[in-house]
């Protein structure tokens, strides 16, 4: 019954037997990736329009104002929730994957044979992931604080189109660092035993929501960027905020 | 070649109509460590059937010398690992009736293993490395009293079948071939088993940093996608060890505490 004959070949880069869409998820998380990286750099890079009204970007928050920083102020601040995602466990697979083709996806070639992993610089400072987590707590603060800031439209309480997205975004980003993997071992991981139920009700709670990291990566990512977007738009009177109290 | 007849009344909801009297072409490499040769084989279907079905049904009618290894049949004993269209998965746990059998599926060994015969490949380097890692050791004058809480992690990790399909997929091992610096994911999560054990006493950090590099892992979760008993490998075992690695061996401030506190 053998009805033809096809000497296994040794894999180049990509090569690969799976027959589904193998390269979707590396190109979705590309594009995605540098849409927001765009984006990103672009609306730091302006320094202006970040604010309106009692609404704060949170490319921008804390607003800090020096007069030895001749640059965009939002240099001064997105450098820790970058590091934060750069070394976050979850980003690791996607920019792995889609970036670094390292690999592109499971069982297909990478057709490249240097490889030391996170063992040597630069890639050994992922290790570090915790201290961006502690940073990344400290502008979660800052974002809450704005976020209350929203609800006062010159001594009134009210209620804007825009302090819902403030709301909405700080809520993603807290789930995102709440669900951090660094975040699980800090808060009962390390441990061998649970000293009481507590502690380990606590370590499961986060250990549920870590389940669903990507989930709060991405939409913790998009909603960043659609905050400052909403504002920028405001501030540069392209549309105006709906009040809904 | 004999032809499948169904009975109506097994109609299955992938439409039994449309097996009855198909043919699926099957593509399953022959050969040994020395090379070898894609082969065609045309296998009835009938319902409920899986790869390892219609292999066997091509090693009991077409080619008896073909050589693949199984054992239960049940997903339980990790026999038959093999790579169906290219995934890293088990025979016997992939259904035909989810291939699109118009076309052919091809059927290879494990790519990251030497090749024994046909589907059959040598894994006794995974015993090699399973016979470096420190066993169970309890603590001195233990009194064998565990609550479930903490033994709820450990448990996850007893589900492995040792299939190898993660070893397979690792592209460490499977591009890269690391082997003798790299431990792979079905270790690590052996490791794990035992570092979260709340009765174990030994400590394996450092050979797990320098004997078994864990640092070459770069958590692309590959391992986690194949694996067929749904072991959150990369979550749950790699990802806390990796961070139990950086608490002894990258924490600047956690060595400080420790130089302080004289601690380990």
């Amino acid at each position: 019954m053998a009805t033809s004959i096809i000497e296994r070949p040794k894999e180049k880069f990509a090569q690969t037997q799976r027959k589904d869409l193998w390269w979707l998820e590396p190109l979705v998380y590309f594009v995605g990736l540098s849409c927001f990286l765009g984006y990103a750099t672009w609306a730091a890079f302006q320094g202006k329009n970040y604010e309106w009204g009692p609404y704060l970007s949170p490319f921008y928050s804390p607003l800090i104002t020096v007069k030895w920083w001749n640059l965009s102020p939002a240099f001064l601040i997105l450098w820790v929730p970058a590091g934060f995602r750069a070394t976050c466990y979850y980003y690791r697979k996607a920019y792995y994957r889609s970036f670094f083709m390292d690999p592109p996806a499971c069982a297909v070639s990478e057709g490249c044979k240097k490889y030391s992993g996170e063992t040597n610089f630069p890639l050994i400072l992922q290790n570090i992931h915790r201290y961006f987590l502690i940073g990344a707590t400290v502008l979660l603060c800052f974002l809450w604080s704005d976020v209350i800031k929203a609800f006062n439209f010159n001594g009134h309480f009210g209620v804007g189109m825009g302090t819902m997205v403030l709301f909405a975004n700080t809520f993603l980003l807290s789930m995102y660092s709440l669900s951090c993997h660094s975040f699980r071992h800090l808060i009962g991981g390390y441990k061998d035993g649970f000293k009481c139920g507590f502690q380990h009700d606590s370590y499961k709670g986060v250990s549920c929501l870590n389940e669903h990291h990507m989930f709060w990566a991405w939409t913790s990512l998009f909603m960043v960027g659609f905050a400052d977007f909403y504002v920028r738009m405001l501030a540069m009177g392209i549309w105006m905020d709906i009040r809904l109290l | 070649m004999t032809t499948c007849t169904l009975k109506k009344e097994e109609k299955s909801p992938h439409s039994s109509d449309d097996l009855k009297s198909k043919i699926v072409t099957l593509k399953i490499f022959r050969g040994d460590k020395n090379g070898g040769s894609e082969v065609e084989y045309k296998v009835p279907v009938e319902e409920g059937m899986v790869v390892l079905d219609a292999v066997h049904y091509v090693q009991r009618s077409i080619a008896p010398d073909l050589a693949v290894r199984w054992n239960c049949k049940a997903a339980k004993c990790g026999s038959c690992s093999a790579e169906v269209n290219g995934k890293p998965r088990l025979m016997c746990k992939s259904r035909l009736d989810d291939f699109d059998l118009s076309k052919e599926i091809k059927v290879y060994p494990m790519k990251s293993f030497p090749i024994i015969k046909d589907l059959a490949c040598d894994v006794s380097w995974n015993y090699e490395v399973n016979k470096k890692i420190t066993p169970f050791t309890p603590k001195p004058n233990t009194d064998w009293t565990m609550s479930q809480r903490d033994i709820d992690r450990v448990q996850e990790f007893r589900k492995c079948i040792e299939c190898f399909a993660c070893q397979n997929v690792c592209h460490v091992i499977r591009d890269h071939d690391l082997k003798p610096k790299f431990a792979g994911p079905r270790f690590f999560v052996r490791v794990a088993g035992l570092e979260m054990h709340p009765l174990d006493a030994a400590d394996r950090l450092e050979a797990l940093k320098n004997d078994m590099g864990i640092g070459f892992c770069n958590i692309t979760k590959c391992c986690t996608e194949v694996c067929p008993e749904d072991i959150h490998i990369t979550d749950n075992a790699i990802i806390p060890l990796k961070e139990r690695v950086v608490d002894r061996f990258y924490d600047p401030l956690k060595m400080i505490f420790r130089k302080l506190f004289k601690e380990r």
